[in-house]
C-alpha cells in the first residue's frame, strides 16, 4: 500500500514564500498570545501557590463550590472543571502556599463537606508549591529548555559539516550572552527566546547552514507550540515544558531525513541546482515524513483523546508541536538551507570538488 | 550463516533477561528459590499512580545555628557563675554571635583564660570598654557555623526517617535535596494532616519552673520581669473541638530537656480512661529530674512542647528513678504521636513544608486505567496500520513494537526507575516513535527495490542507509531526553526514563533485530519477493 505516490514532485521550494507568510503569521499570533497572556501563563509550578483537584458525587457548579469555600477564606479561588463533564472533578486555584496553607487537604474537603454533605466530596490531589520552590523551578525549565538547544545544535553542525570548533566558540557565546541576561533579570520565555535568536545569529555568522536550518525550524516549532498553548488558555507547567522539550528533540527527526537525503544526492553530485536538488529531496523523503510523524501522532492523539484530564496538556502541547514539526521540516528548515545557499553557498558551481570535503562517513 | 545465528542468540538472549526482570512485576508471588538466584524487583509506581504524598520540606538551619548560640550563652553564664567572673549580661545577638557585658572592675584576663579553655568553637572578638566596663563579642567559627548547619540537615533527616519508621509507612523515600532541604515521600499515605504533623513538628519537650512571684498580667501588660518569657498553652477539647488558650509566665532557663529520653509511650488512664504519655529519663536525665523537682517542692513545673505549655503541674514531692507523665487531653492517635515524635528526639531545627503534592489513591488509579486504554487503543491504530501498509513485513516491525515495550518494562524494573504518569504517556508516545526507525528503513527499501534491486541488495542497502538516518534522528530526541533527566524532578524524570529507553530500545530492534528476520527470510528460505 502506498499513500504518497513515489513520483510525487511538489514544488515546496519555489512555493517557499507562502510558507514564509504562513509561519510569519502563525509566529505573530503566538507571540501576540504569548504577551498577552503574561504571568497568567505559568501555572503553580512556576510561580508557586496551590491547585486542589475535588471530585463530587453529583454535578455542581463553580458557585456553590465557592460558597463552600467561603468558610475557610478562599471564596476567591480560581475554579474550574476539570476532564470530561461526566466526571464531576473540579481544579481549585489559589495563590496561596506555605506552611500554614500546607494542609488545604482536609480543611478544603471539610469545608465542601458543609455544603455537599459527607461522601459527598472527594479531594483527588493538592499540589502545594511555595514561591522559592516555583523560582527553582522555573530556573530549572529555563536551564533544560537552553541545554537542550546548544547541545541540539552542536550535534547537528557537527554532524552535518563536520565542523566542531565553530559548535565549541558557540557554546561559549551562548552561555556568555545568557548569562548576561540573566544578570540582567530577563523574563524566561524570552530569555529562552534570546538565546535561540543568539544561536541563530552564530550559526550564520559561522556558517553553518545545515545546523542554522535546524535551528531555525526549532524556534519557528518551539513558538508556534507555546503560542497554541497561550492562546488556547492553557497553562506551563512542568509536564508542558516537558513536552516542548520533546518537540524540540523529535521535530528535528523529520528535518534529519530530509537534511540526510540532501547530502546524499549533493554527494552523487548529478544535479546541478541546489534548490531543485533541495525540494526533490523533500519529495523522496515526504512519504515516510509524514508516516513517521503519522504513527507517532496516533499515539499521541490517543493519549489527548483517552489518557484523563492530568495528561491532557501535555499530549496538546505534543500533538500541536509533531505537527508543526512535521511542516516545518518540509517548509521552514530546507527552505533556510536553499537561501543561505543561494547567497553564500557553493555548492549548485562546483558539486564534483566539493564531493571529497563533504564525504564525512563511507 | 554463523553469523546469522549468532545474532538471533544475542536477541534471545536480550528479551530473556529481559523477561527475567519483568516476571517480578506481572506475577503475583515468586517462590523463594527463584527470587533468591533471579531479580526480584518490581517495577516501582511513582506518587502519581498509587497515591501519596510527596514533601519537599526546608530545614530552617539559621534556627540551629541561633539555638546552638543561645545554649552557648547560657553554658557562659554558668561558667562565669562558677569561676566567680562577675558580669551584667550575656546574650545571643543575631545568628551566630555572643555578646558578653562584664561588670564594672571585672579583669579581662581571666575571662579570656576560660574562652581559649572551654569554649574553642568562638572566635573572641575585639574588646570595647565603656567606662570600666568590657565588652566584648564572641563569634562561632564560620566551619563551626557550616558544621551545625550540616548536622541540622542530617539529623533532621534521621529523625523524620526514624518517626515514619515508627509511623508505619510501607516503602517511604527520604533523602537530602540540595543544601537544606529534605525530600519526603510517602506512597499510599491516606491521613495526610496526621502524616504532616508527625513530620513537621520540631519535638523540643523542655521543663521550665513557672514563675509565680509576679503577676501574669502585668507582664503581658508590658513589665517583664528579667529572666522571664510568657508562654501559651493552646489546648482542643477532643470530644467538643473547642480551643481554649491560656497565658504562663515562665522562667526562661531550661531546667531539663527531651534529650535525655529514653523512651516514651502511651499508657491508659484506669480511672478516666484517658491515654497519657509516659517519658522516662536515661540516668544523666534521671538525676537531673531528681534535683529539680527536690529543690522545687510545691512550685509547678510546666512542661513545653515547641513553645506550647502542655501542662504546669504542682511538683508535689521530689521523683527519683527518672519517670515522668505528660497528661492532657489526647485523642488516642495524638498521644501514640506524641509518644513516637518525642521518642525519636527533636529535631535540630525547624522545617518548612515548601512543597506538597498530595495523589488520592482513586485517582491514581483513574491515571493508571486511562494510561493503559490509551497504550491499547494507540498501540493497536500502530499496529494495524503497520500490518495493512508493509503487510508482512509490518508484522515483523509490530514483533518488534512488542518487543520494544517488553525491554522499556524490563529496563525500568532493572534501574529500579519508577514507573510515573508521565512515564506512561512516555511509553505510549514512543509506542509511535519505535515503528518509525522501521518505517524509515522500509522506505528506503522499497525505493531500493524500485530502482530494480533484487530483495537480498535491497534490504541490505535499505538498512544501511536508513541507520545512519534513524542514528542521527534519534540522537536529538536522545539529547532533549537526557537533559530532561538531569534538570527534571519525580514525574518528569520518569517521563525522561522511558522515553530514553523506547528510544534505545527501538534502535536495537529496529536496526538489530528485524534484520535477523529478514536476512533469515531472504538467506534461509530463500524468499523470492518481499511482502513490503
Amino acid at each position: 500500500m502506498e499513500l504518497i505516490r513515489p513520483d510525487i514532485n511538489i514544488d515546496f521550494v519555489g512555493k517557499r514564500k507562502y510558507a514564509y507568510l504562513l509561519s510569519l503569521t502563525l509566529i505573530i499570533l503566538s507571540l501576540i498570545g504569548l504577551v498577552w497572556r503574561g504571568d497568567s501563563l505559568y501555572g503553580i509550578d512556576f510561580v508557586g501557590g496551590t491547585v486542589v483537584q475535588v471530585s463530587f458525587a453529583q454535578p455542581t457548579d463553580a458557585g456553590k463550590i465557592r460558597e463552600g469555600l467561603t468558610e475557610i477564606g478562599l471564596e476567591r479561588s480560581a475554579i474550574q472543571r476539570f476532564g470530561a463533564e461526566g466526571e464531576n472533578n473540579y481544579l481549585i486555584r489559589t495563590d496561596l502556599s506555605g506552611p500554614e496553607h500546607g494542609n488545604l487537604h482536609d480543611r478544603v474537603r471539610e469545608s465542601l463537606e458543609r455544603v455537599y454533605g459527607k461522601g459527598g466530596v472527594t479531594v483527588e490531589r493538592v499540589e502545594m508549591v511555595g514561591p522559592k520552590v516555583g523560582q527553582d523551578l522555573r530556573q530549572n525549565a529555563l536551564l533544560a529548555v537552553f541545554y537542550a538547544t546548544l547541545f541540539i545544535a552542536v550535534y547537528i553542525s557537527g554532524r552535518f559539516e563536520l565542523k566542531w570548533l565553530p559548535p565549541a566558540i558557540m557554546i561559549g557565546a551562548l552561555i556568555l550572552g545568557v548569562y548576561t541576561l540573566r544578570v540582567l533579570g530577563m523574563h524566561i520565555p524570552m530569555l529562552i527566546l534570546s538565546a535561540l535568536l543568539i544561536t541563530t545569529a552564530l550559526c550564520w555568522v559561522l556558517k553553518l547552514k545545515y545546523a542554522l536550518g535546524a535551528v531555525v525550524a526549532t524556534i519557528h516549532d518551539v513558538i508556534i507550540t507555546a503560542g497554541a498553548i497561550a492562546l488556547t488558555g492553557k497553562e506551563f507547567d512542568l509536564t508542558v515544558v516537558a513536552a516542548i522539550l520533546t518537540i524540540t528533540g523529535y521535530s528535528l527527526n523529520d528535518t534529519i531525513i530530509v537534511f540526510d537525503r540532501i547530502r546524499e544526492n549533493v554527494r552523487k553530485g548529478r544535479r546541478r541546482d541546489f534548490a531543485e536538488l533541495v525540494n526533490s529531496s523533500i519529495n523522496q523523503t515526504l512519504s515516510r515524513t509524514l508516516l513517521t510523524s503519522g504513527t507517532t501522532l496516533a499515539t499521541v492523539l490517543a493519549l489527548f483523546f483517552l489518557g484523563g484530564a492530568v495528561i491532557h496538556n501535555f499530549a496538546y502541547t505534543l500533538m500541536v508541536g509533531i505537527l508543526v514539526g512535521t511542516y516545518s521540516s518540509a517548509l521552514v528548515a530546507s527552505p533556510v538551507l536553499v537561501e543561505w545557499e543561494t547567497r553564500f553557498g557553493k555548492i549548485q558551481v562546483m558539486p564534483a570538488k566539493k564531493q571529497g570535503n563533504r564525504q564525512g562517513r563511507k | 550463516m554463523k553469523d546469522l545465528r549468532w545474532r538471533i542468540l544475542v536477541v534471545v538472549a536480550v528479551v530473556a533477561v529481559a523477561l527475567l526482570y519483568l516476571l517480578p512485576t506481572l506475577s503475583k508471588e515468586l517462590p523463594r528459590w527463584w527470587t533468591n538466584v533471579f531479580p526480584s524487583e518490581k517495577i516501582h509506581l511513582g506518587l502519581d499512580l498509587q497515591g501519596g504524598m510527596h514533601l519537599l520540606l526546608e530545614v530552617q538551619t539559621d534556627k540551629a545555628v541561633e539555638n546552638t548560640a543561645e545554649r552557648l550563652a547560657q553554658e557562659i553564664k554558668d561558667d562565669f557563675r562558677e569561676a566567680q567572673i562577675r558580669f551584667r549580661q550575656v546574650e545571643r545577638q543575631g545568628e551566630d554571635q555572643i555578646l558578653v557585658t562584664l561588670a564594672s572592675g571585672q579583669p579581662w584576663e581571666p575571662v579570656n583564660n576560660l574562652f581559649k579553655e572551654k569554649f574553642p568553637t568562638l572566635d573572641v572578638g575585639t574588646r570595647s570598654s565603656a567606662g570600666d566596663q568590657i565588652q566584648v563579642v564572641l563569634q562561632l567559627k564560620p566551619a563551626q557555623v557550616q558544621h551545625l548547619k550540616k548536622l541540622a540537615v542530617d539529623q533532621g533527616l534521621e529523625t523524620i526517617r526514624n518517626r515514619i519508621d515508627q509511623f508505619g509507612v510501607t516503602e517511604p523515600d527520604i533523602m537530602t535535596q540540595g543544601e537544606n532541604r529534605l525530600l519526603v515521600q510517602l506512597p499510599g499515605i491516606a491521613d495526610t494532616q496526621r502524616a504532616i504533623d508527625l513530620i513537621g513538628k520540631t519535638a523540643l519537650l523542655e521543663f521550665k519552673l513557672v514563675d509565680e512571684q509576679h503577676s501574669v498580667d502585668e507582664a503581658v501588660a508590658g513589665k517583664l520581669p528579667p529572666g522571664d518569657k510568657i508562654y501559651h498553652g493552646t489546648k482542643v477539647d477532643p470530644a467538643t473541638g473547642k480551643v481554649s488558650r491560656t497565658t504562663y509566665l515562665l522562667k526562661d532557663r531550661t531546667l531539663l530537656t527531651g534529650e535525655y529520653l529514653t523512651n516514651a509511650e502511651v499508657r491508659i488512664d484506669s480511672q478516666y480512661n484517658r491515654p497519657y504519655v509516659a517519658l522516662s529519663f536515661n540516668d544523666t536525665g534521671a538525676r537531673m529530674f531528681e534535683r529539680l523537682t527536690g529543690e522545687h517542692v510545691g512550685e509547678r513545673l510546666a512542661i513545653v512542647l515547641d513553645d506550647n505549655v502542655h501542662s504546669a503541674p504542682v511538683i508535689k514531692d521530689r521523683i527519683g528513678g527518672g519517670n515522668a507523665v505528660i497528661e492532657g487531653q489526647f485523642t488516642m492517635d495524638e498521644a501514640k504521636d506524641l509518644a513516637v515524635v518525642l521518642r525519636s528526639g527533636a529535631l535540630p531545627a525547624p522545617v518548612k513544608i515548601i512543597e506538597q503534592r498530595t495523589v488520592g489513591p482513586s485517582l491514581g488509579r483513574d491515571s493508571i486505567r486511562k494510561g493503559l486504554i490509551s497504550m491499547a487503543v494507540g498501540g493497536l491504530a500502530v499496529v494495524l496500520f503497520m500490518m495493512v501498509y508493509y503487510k508482512a513485513s509490518g508484522v515483523i516491525a509490530d514483533l518488534a513494537l512488542i518487543i520494544d515495550i517488553v525491554l522499556i518494562m524490563a529496563g525500568l524494573a532493572a534501574l529500579r526507575a519508577t514507573l510515573t504518569l508521565p512515564g506512561v504517556a512516555g511509553i505510549i508516545l514512543t509506542i509511535g516513535m519505535a515503528v518509525d526507525a522501521n518505517v524509515l528503513i522500509f522506505e528506503r527499501i522499497r525505493e531500493e527495490l524500485r530502482l530494480g534491486k533484487t530483495p537480498r541488495a535491497a534490504v541490505d542497502t535499505g538498512f544501511d542507509r536508513a541507520s545512519i538516518t534513524i542514528l542521527d534522528a534519534n540522537v536529538t530526541t536522545i539529547i532533549a531526553a537526557v537533559v530532561l533527566w538531569q534538570f527534571g524532578s519525580g514525574p518528569i524524570r520518569g517521563f525522561a526514563t522511558t522515553l530514553m529507553f523506547g528510544i534505545l530500545a527501538s534502535m536495537f530492534t529496529a536496526i538489530f533485530g528485524t534484520k535477523i528476520v529478514f536476512d533469515y527470510l531472504l538467506q534461509k528460505r530463500r524468499v523470492k519477493t518481499l511482502s513490503i
